[in-house]
């Protein structure tokens, strides 16, 4: 059993998701949305320095909202109802996929991303913010469209059951969710300008010191004082794990900003406001700092860092970022309020 | 990121396909672009599993000498700490850490030998045995 489902490669799972089970939906209509456009849409923005929440032992940096806020907020946004579920049992959960299969449904799950034999292994670690859909069944295999591969991928059913109740922090316990009821067309005009709003806002109004741009500004004072701190392998693991936020498979490159710039020029045009577009470049060019920064944390890394790689230099080139960052959002509130 | 300066430095993904960027025209136009990986991740990819594969030999010379289980070994294998196995094996953090012992390992009965074997994919005899080699199997 195969649903006719039209499986579209993205960046970023989430939102790839988001796109994809939004896109079936509405498959007769032909309205499409793309998936830069689920990002904005769902305020996927974000920037964090959490060093008190540890990732393999290491501080966490986040550079988008918590996972499901951006699916939540954009079906919420557009008025598509979503039925959610959560179980105990693994048996049960595995029999409540099949239900909503056989009834023609494609079922979008939340899992852990170490159990998936489909992943290349290098990429093998336990983290739990994956998201796929599933859009069929063949014998004990599972046909699955992972929005980050190119294709379709199948899965057997004990690893898709181990992978939607994976352990350790957010635990997707089994999560599933499909879309219920949806409205005639896609309203897009008000769900972009709050999705911009709300994004901004936790960007550049953030009372919290180390989320939002001043966040960014935060780490790059840490990030100086680190090769005091701690010895030459340890800071090399603190560079190498903030390396792995901001680029690893699911950004698009430069920690979401390049995903976001894009959105903005999507947005521009539904919109018809070209301020966007400007605002757009400004992204672009932050995006760009965070791969130079990128560059320079790596070459710090593998022992070859040059005098324009040092901590200063580095924490120069964030706080760069975090200017850009602040101006650009600062503008974004005032266009879309 | 401009369209040509997407990186194509072969890595993490292997032959599992490619990952997609966002990159503009010459115009400024944003598109999707297929790279297969960049260098700078790379490097970040193969320090996390360096400290993953010093843990398993550290694991392993454990099991050898006599200091550790092999579960110890198994779960460095999975990257894995007495938190997550635990939550895995719905074991206590307690009990875990005493089957870590070489002692309390050999008394294990039929049924926690089982939970270990069938988490860690491995047969119950593969499991008592002094795990072969180390060796990057973990990729």
């Amino acid at each position: 059993m195969k649903l006719d489902f039209v499986h579209k490669q993205s960046a970023h799972c989430e939102c790839g998701v988001t796109s994809n089970l939004i896109n079936h939906e509405f498959k007769k209509s032909g309205q499409t949305i793309s998936e830069a456009l689920t990002f904005g849409m769902g305020s996927g923005i974000f920037f964090g320095y959490l060093p008190f929440i540890r990732i393999n032992k290491l501080p966490l940096t986040t550079f988008r909202c918590p996972v499901g806020k951006i699916f939540k907020q954009v079906t919420s946004g557009l008025g598509i109802s979503v039925k959610w579920e959560k179980f105990r049992s693994m048996d049960k959960a595995m029999a409540a996929l099949d239900r909503e299969l056989e009834m023609g449904h494609a079922v979008g799950c939340r899992t852990g991303g170490y159990w998936l034999p489909y992943f290349p292994p290098s990429l093998r670690f336990h983290f739990n913010m994956h998201n796929l859909v599933v859009v069929g069944k063949e014998g004990d295999n599972y046909l699955i469209s992972d929005p980050v591969f190119p294709d379709m991928v199948e899965c057997p059913a004990k690893d898709l059951a181990i992978a939607r109740f994976a352990k350790g922090a957010l635990a997707p316990k089994g999560s599933m969710y499909r879309i219920t009821k949806a409205p005639e067309t896609l309203a897009l005009e008000p769900a972009i300008r709050y999705g911009i709003k709300s994004a901004a806002n936790a960007m550049v109004k953030n009372p919290v010191p180390f989320l939002g741009t001043r966040g960014i500004g935060f780490l790059a004072n840490r990030l100086e004082r680190w090769p005091r701190k701690f010895d030459t392998h340890t800071t090399h693991l603190l560079l190498g794990q903030h390396i792995r936020m901001q680029e690893e498979i699911g950004t698009g490159g430069g920690g979401f900003r390049f995903m976001y710039s894009a959105f903005l020029q999507e947005a521009a045009a539904i919109l018809g406001e070209q301020r966007l577009v400007s605002v757009s470049t400004q992204l672009t060019e932050s995006g760009d700092t965070w791969r130079r920064f990128a560059v320079k944390a790596a070459r710090n890394c593998k022992g070859r860092a040059t005098e324009n790689d040092s901590f200063e230099a580095m924490g120069d080139t964030l706080r760069t970022c975090s200017r850009i960052e602040t101006e650009a959002f600062k503008e974004l509130l005032d266009i879309v309020s | 990121m401009k369209k040509q300066d997407v990186p194509q430095d072969p890595g993490i993904i292997e032959d599992y396909g490619y990952e997609l960027c966002y990159a503009v025209d010459n115009k400024g136009a944003y598109d999707l672009v297929p790279s297969i990986g960049w260098e700078p991740k790379n490097i970040a990819n193969d320090q996390a599993w360096e400290v993953i594969d010093k843990d398993v030999a550290q694991a392993l010379e454990g099991v050898r000498n006599g200091t550790l289980s092999p579960v110890a070994y198994y779960m460095a294998k999975h990257q894995m700490d007495l938190g997550l196995l635990s939550q895995y094996t719905g074991f206590y953090q307690w009990q875990v850490k005493r089957h870590l012992k070489p002692k309390v390992f050999e008394k294990l009965k039929e049924k926690a030998l089982m939970t270990y074997a069938s988490l860690f994919e491995v047969s119950i005899t593969a499991l008592k045995s002094i795990p072969e080699s180390t060796g990057p199997t973990t990729r």
